[in-house]
């Protein structure tokens, strides 16, 4: 038994580093090869430069790089700060507990989601404009080009409202581990403003344990594709959605193209990452100089008031996106500028219902599936971790970390070609719980695992003293009290889960759909009251997902006052 | 093996030689045997998924394969049929030749050239052999036998027309002053600049949209019907850009960006960002009206000249796994029952491709009785019929287009 409790943590460790970095392993070689000319069912036999030179000479590639830079930097950028100033300003008051309850639902808003609600609201036609129509005396939409502006700044607004909630959450978890009143009391007896404390003495630190967050951020956003579709510009559009253009385009010699278009992609990634460390270092030298000549920035309300001002903006827009979409969903004629429809019906919801049986069950199963095995496998590694004594370095995070930074269609593509050359048709629901479940562990893990650290190991230390074993603690001990993180662990690899297109596509060929799949697909057809009715349905499960996760640790602590947040 | 219909024997010869013998079709000859065969075979049909209506009748179809043969009929719900065809390719790159996991295809135009030159299609030709096949109307629909110029040799199923046509609502603009060609068009978007745009290549609605002010502006329609020739390419789509330098500006956004597809543009017609829109299929307007999606107002018209037209088709791939499940439901879907049910607004409002003198007494009397909606134009108003260009010159079209417009300079 003893021998057992060792072996299994320390074979979950290695399952773990496997399921992270062979996919991408295979998956990018699968994407190398054509990149260099080598395909042979399309008559690629050698290996050649030729798909790059072509990718060269294709008209607007570096506008659409660029754009996908710069627009992923931006976003990235933009979302930091706020979450930066706004956690400065609050960490530690009841108002940051407060909006952490409003912006924690916002993570399970899947982005497709979300971009629909927002477009739906801003645009010329949408319904902020149908709210002053009246006042201004415009009866039909404005000629503004908006979404879809060349400059890609509805793209990026579109892209800080869901990454802005993120990096807050990823924050919140980091701050358990700094010493925040007594660094709050130290600086305001030097006299230092909220802010500028916050960042002199804690922020370093903080930064350090989210920057993989960060990076992730980065990589999703310069190589995003939904939300480049719905949001940003078409003429021509980010990278990432001329490489879905090429994979998709009927003359096959263009699957070279947009091979060695996954490798510039890559590129780009790459690029944005490095300008990043180039902003993290201007940054820590400018925080440096303010430190070291003791700017005290005692004058900033202003700026937290505007935070808070800003981060309220953001909670907002996603909420009202999802009204208008309820609203479209059950919307009759609804014309401009008309602010709710002629008349309502369910003819939407109707003709839609019968049709989502089986994609609801393959989105149930892969998710559960996944997450499950995730969160095994993240537990048993935790507790290796408790064992050995050693916290993960920065290498392991960083496996961790690589599902997420490196652009999933830079590897899915070559994947999909594996799979069908593994011949592998009837296991095509495991395959697709295991492709889901290298997206859905990182973030598990990363969800429970500060949690898992922070548990004071004295419990433990005194039932081991009673004569307990290492099983039994973890089962009668651990596990109760860590009951709350670990269902949101898994609410949160749920909601990663189902929110996952690319690989659900490649891997389920269309065969096994899930409701993520089945919007985008009906998305095509830009009809709204469709979108509607897809991305609400879109958004339920994972808000299910995470509104049990609250419920039944209230349930089962109930007469445990202590155990209640 | 081969089938036995005359005029077919020359190109089949030529088909089937180039094609490894395990990829031979089922027998079609023998029909009691290929239903027997099909019983119990999931048929995976790959179609566009974007429209609801859509979708709801290919439920239908599929309830109907499932009582009438025992054959399911799964609808795989495309974005674009290219990745349907992606799919296949890859499989072939897999080496995997039979059991492929496309059964049926929805298919015309460029994608069609493009599997018929890669061999990705189940050969020899068998459409011409499906028993519904005598009630198609080849005779007065060439676009039956030749998809986009390129001769469909039986490796496609026609299913449903296309006729390109113009929508308006009546309550915003005024009839007379629609326009009636190409050129006027143009006038009329100077007249009234923001209210006029096409989707943007390739979604195949705004490709079309090219190809039919091309159709009117190049310089020798002939060219149009061969294979583009490189030397005088430039010459001869310099009144099409010229005309798109003039329309531009004052399209819908200045040009700056374009509707996604058509239903967009049906949102936009409702919203009244854009006043003339256009559609692939004469009764979209009605289909439209009746979903709550445009006022009782809207209208259709035409070009007196002839606008755009087309057929679009079902296919199998070479290595499709339900061959016999997939050769059923392609000849299901010329039955003149699932056409009827398939020009009716209430579920589809797609043109046939059946012709009415081929027809039983009870059918033609059906479709004669079939409501097309006040929006619909009848089809004797739908004007004369343009037919498509050699596949080449949509994709240089397209790649000219984006150099032009799509680079960011």
């Amino acid at each position: 038994m003893a021998g057992l409790t060792a072996r299994l943590p320390r074979s979950a460790v290695a399952l773990t580093l496997g399921l992270l970095v062979l996919p991408i392993t295979f998956g990018l070689l699968g994407t190398l090869l054509p990149a260099f000319g080598y395909l042979p069912a399309l008559g690629g036999d050698d290996l050649s430069l030729q798909p790059f030179r072509d990718l060269a000479a294709t008209p607007g590639v570096a506008t659409a790089a660029v754009l996908s830079v710069a627009t992923g930097l931006a976003a990235t950028f933009i979302s930091l700060g706020i979450t930066l100033v706004f956690v400065a300003s609050y960490a530690g008051t009841p108002t940051l507990s407060r909006l952490q309850h409003l912006l924690s639902p916002l993570l399970a808003v899947p982005h497709a989601a979300a971009a629909f609600g927002f477009a739906f609201l801003i645009a010329p036609s949408g319904f902020l404009i149908r709210l002053v129509a009246p006042l201004l005396g415009i009866d039909r939409p404005p000629d503004i080009l908006i979404p879809h502006d060349p400059m890609g700044l509805t793209m990026i607004a579109g892209l800080v409202i869901k990454e802005t909630p993120f990096l807050f959450l990823v924050t919140l978890a980091a701050l358990l581990q700094v010493e925040l009143p007594a660094a709050r009391r130290l600086a305001a007896s030097f006299g230092y403003g909220r802010i500028a404390g916050f960042v002199y003495l804690l922020w370093p630190a903080l930064y350090r344990q989210i920057r993989f967050a960060v990076y992730a951020v980065i990589a999703y956003s310069s190589s995003v594709v939904d939300v480049a579709l719905i949001l940003g510009p078409d003429l021509p559009g980010t990278l990432g959605t001329r490489l879905v253009q090429w994979m998709n385009d009927p003359d096959l010699s263009a699957r070279f193209l947009a091979s060695a278009g996954a490798v510039l992609q890559l590129g780009v990634t790459v690029v944005a990452l490095l300008s990043w460390f180039a902003v993290e270092r201007l940054a820590s030298l400018l925080l440096r100089l303010a430190r070291e000549k003791g700017w005290r920035f005692l004058r900033d309300q202003f700026l937290r008031r505007a935070s808070i001002l800003i981060v309220g903006l953001i909670g907002g827009a996603v909420f009202a996106g999802l009204a208008i979409l309820a609203l479209w969903s059950l919307a009759g004629l609804w014309q401009f500028p008309d602010l709710l429809p002629q008349n309502f019906t369910f003819r939407s919801w109707m003709s839609a219902l019968p049709r989502i049986a089986d994609p609801l069950v393959t989105t149930l199963v892969t998710g559960l599936a996944s997450t499950l095995m995730a969160i095994l496998l993240t537990i048993g590694c935790l507790e290796r971790e408790l064992q050995t004594g050693r916290s993960v370095g920065d290498k392991a995070l960083l496996m961790l970390y690589l599902p997420l930074i490196v652009p999933q269609i830079t590897f899915v593509f070559g994947l999909q070609l594996l799979f069908i050359y593994s011949g592998g048709g009837e296991y095509r629901l495991i395959a697709l719980v295991l492709v889901h479940l290298v997206f859905v562990l990182p973030y598990v893990f990363l969800s429970l695992a500060d949690h898992w650290r922070a548990l004071d190991r004295r419990y433990e230390i005194i039932a081991t003293a009673l004569g307990r074993s290492r099983i039994s603690v973890l089962l009668s001990i651990r596990l109760p009290m860590l009951i709350r993180p670990i269902l949101t662990a898994l609410a949160v690899g749920f909601a990663v889960s189902v929110g996952q297109y690319l690989p659900t596509l490649l891997i389920g060929e269309g065969r096994l759909s899930t409701i993520t799949t089945e919007a985008v697909a009906l998305a095509s057809g830009n009809n709204r009251r469709v979108i509607g009715v897809y991305a609400l349905l879109q958004t339920i499960l994972p808000f299910l997902a995470f509104a049990l996760a609250a419920l039944i640790p209230a349930a089962l602590h109930r007469n445990r006052r202590d155990m209640r947040v | 093996m081969r089938l036995m219909t005359g005029i077919f024997a020359a190109a089949l010869m030529a088909a089937t030689s180039i094609v490894p013998a395990k990829a031979a079709g089922p027998e079609l000859a023998d029909w009691a045997a290929l239903e027997k065969a099909a019983s119990g075979q999931t048929v995976y049909f790959n179609a566009w998924g974007g429209s609801e209506n859509i979708n709801a009748y290919l439920e239908w179809v599929g309830a109907e394969m499932q009582s009438r043969y025992g054959v399911t009929v799964v609808q795989v719900k495309l974005e674009d049929t290219a990745s349907a065809v992606a799919k296949v390719i890859a499989e072939k790159a897999a080496g995997k030749n039979e059991g492929g996991s496309v059964d049926l295809i929805w298919i015309n135009g460029e994608n069609f050239v493009s599997m018929k030159q890669q061999d990705l299609l189940l050969t020899p030709g068998w459409a011409t052999a499906l028993p519904n096949w005598r009630y198609v109307d080849i005779e007065n629909q060439p676009t039956i036998l030749t998809d986009f110029t390129e001769p469909t040799e039986g490796l496609e199923s026609p299913w449903g027309g296309a006729k390109m046509v113009f929508f308006y609502d009546s309550a915003r603009t005024e009839a007379s002053s629609l326009p009636d060609n190409a050129k006027q068009l143009l006038d009329w978007a100077k007249n009234n600049p923001g209210r006029f745009s096409y989707p943007a290549p390739p979604d195949f609605i705004g490709s079309s949209f090219l190809k039919q002010v091309l159709s009117e502006v190049i310089a020798d329609p002939a060219k149009l019907a061969k294979p583009v020739v490189e030397e005088s390419f430039e010459q001869d789509v310099e009144p099409l850009f010229a005309y798109l330098d003039q329309l531009h500006p004052v399209a819908w956004r200045s040009g700056k960006t374009f509707p996604q597809n058509y239903p967009d543009m049906k949102q936009k017609l409702a919203d009244g960002e854009l006043d003339i829109i256009f559609a692939f299929n004469p009764s979209e307007a009605s289909a439209g009206i009746k979903a709550g999606e445009l006022p009782e107002t809207v209208r259709s018209f035409t070009f007196s000249g002839g606008t755009l037209g087309n057929t679009h088709f079902v296919a199998i791939p070479y290595n499709a796994n339900a061959k016999e499940g997939a050769l059923l439901t392609a000849n299901f879907l010329i039955s003149p029952e699932a056409q009827l049910r398939k020009q009716d607004p209430a579920y589809w409002g797609d043109p046939t491709v059946l012709a009415m003198p081929k027809l039983s007494e009870a059918d033609r009397a059906a479709f004669a009785a079939l409501d097309l909606g006040a929006a619909t134009l009848s089809p004797d108003k739908l004007g004369p019929v343009i037919a498509e260009p050699h596949a080449s010159w949509m994709e240089r079209i397209e790649v000219e287009w984006r150099r032009r417009y799509a680079s960011g300079n």
